[in-house]
């Protein structure tokens, strides 16, 4: 039997949310792709080529075409390929899932990430903690009873949560900052199982010891990031 | 028959400007409502509370909020001229641009205009790398607007590009590019706010320089300050 050379491939970094959200909406579609791991202290030529503004991943190659920028990947993938959609079908919910995913990515992320990595002591830190649990209450209303963002099945905005799902509890074990329980964010705790749980998300997710693992071996790095942007 | 619209907007708004041209092209008649953005009204408040900004979409019973975003639904919703391109490479070029100017323009640009010392120096540098990537795209698709023979997406998304640069330069007293630079940029802005759909909403430009040059001290203090 031939085997089919992959027209797509994704230049990837271990242990990142953005490169899971490219793979696992490739993965939904049942789309075949080779996976080209880089390494972000000492990025290849390949990457720079094909991402010169922004220097990052995940970059989508489909044959002579380059995408970037993961939500972007994500619409691209879903318009281009058969298979499930990812969006919803209506324009307004549609309009609501690219709302959502831009808050996760623009408000969300900042404090989200600030409150697990500033010291202890330092007097920013509680704001910061307060603004993200704030963040997750809105998202927990966004569920509404649902299983998915997405309803049924993993969708877009689900997908674009995907940090949230299994980075989230990683990233509070290393911290030492627990932002999650199950008492105030029921409905969250429930759809960040069902998201990690799904069989196709499943494959594309980092395993959790090794994520574990690196996170700890970052954790100065992440300290010392976050003093410095703090005034950024 | 479809429920009436209305858009939230302030003056001077470029983003406000995105919704108000897209309705325009898709010829959608809508009521503008004008906050003043020092005193927002609870319509604002209660609409927007994450964000508590314009432009906001009222479409009946539905809101939609950021200018992207409404800019991809009215394209969805109403009848009239796509707004995105037809092809899903070109789509996500349009939206990967679009994203371009907001998230990693539009700091440097006000950066260049309200710093001083090496960020103001940087920051321009900056700024003319990002409009000769701008520049680059025009030229590569070779065509009046980035959309092709009329007016798409990315250049309501690059309306500031069109028309608020100049006007936000000359409040500032700073020139970022000199009269040979960037000429298809040029052309293009020329084209775009000559349009008959797009010029009814921009605003006056001499209004808006006044705006900005009473503004400035304002401005000056906003990229000082640590982030809210």
């Amino acid at each position: 039997m031939a085997t089919d050379v992959p027209a797509v491939k994704l230049i990837g970094w271990y242990g990142s949310p953005y490169v899971h959200r490219a793979e696992v909406a490739l993965r939904l579609k049942g789309v075949p792709y080779e996976f080209i791991r880089d390494d972000p202290i000492n990025k290849s030529e390949l990457l720079l080529q094909h991402n010169p503004i922004h220097k990052k991943v995940p970059v989508l190659l489909h044959g002579d075409r380059t995408i970037c920028e993961s939500l972007v990947i994500l619409e691209y993938v879903d318009e281009t390929f058969d298979g499930p959609p990812l969006l919803p079908v209506d324009p307004y919910e549609r309009a609501m899932a690219r709302f959502w995913a831009h808050f996760i990515d623009q408000k969300f992320a900042r404090p989200f990430w600030m409150s697990f990595w500033m010291c202890e002591d330092d007097e920013h830190k509680e704001a910061f903690v307060k603004e993200a649990k704030g963040n997750l209450a809105i998202l927990e209303e966004q569920l509404k009873g649902r299983r998915f963002f997405g309803g049924d099945a993993v969708g877009f905005l689900d997908v674009a949560a995907c940090g949230l799902a299994h980075w989230l509890g990683v990233i509070e074990e290393v911290s030492g900052v627990t932002l999650v329980n199950g008492d105030e964010f029921p409905a969250f705790c429930k759809w960040a199982k069902a998201y990690v749980n799904d069989d196709t998300v499943k494959q594309s997710l980092p395993d959790r010891d090794e994520l574990l693992a690196f996170f700890s071996g970052n954790k100065e790095i992440y300290m010392a990031l976050a003093r410095a942007t703090l005034h950024k | 028959m479809s429920p009436p619209v209305k858009l939230i907007g302030a003056f001077g708004s470029p983003a406000v400007h995105r919704a108000e041209a897209a309705l325009r092209l898709k010829g959608v008649p809508y009521e503008l409502i004008l906050e003043d953005l020092e005193n927002k009204s609870e319509l604002l408040l209660k609409s927007n509370p994450i964000h508590k900004k314009v432009p906001v979409l009222l479409h009946g019973d539905r809101t939609v909020c950021e200018s992207l975003v409404i800019l991809e639904y009215i394209d969805e919703t109403f009848d009239g001229p796509p707004l995105l391109p037809a092809d899903p490479y070109d789509r996500s070029m349009a939206r990967f641009w679009a994203h371009f100017i907001d998230h990693k323009c539009a700091k440097p640009f006000m950066l260049s205009m309200w710093s001083e010392g090496e960020t103001q120096k940087e920051s321009m540098k900056e700024s003319k790398e990002n409009l000769a990537f701008l520049e680059e795209q025009l030229i590569k698709r070779k065509k009046r607007f980035f959309g092709g023979d009329s007016i798409g997406y990315l250049d309501i998304a690059a309306c500031g590009m069109a028309y608020w640069l100049g006007v936000i330069q000359e409040s500032a007293g700073v020139s970022l590019a000199s009269g040979e630079e960037f000429p298809a940029l040029r052309r293009w802005a020329e084209e775009y706010t000559s349009d008959e759909a797009i010029k009814p909403c921009l605003p006056d430009r001499d209004k808006l320089l006044t705006h900005y040059v009473a503004n400035i001290d304002k401005y000056r203090l906003m990229v000082k300050a640590p982030p809210a």
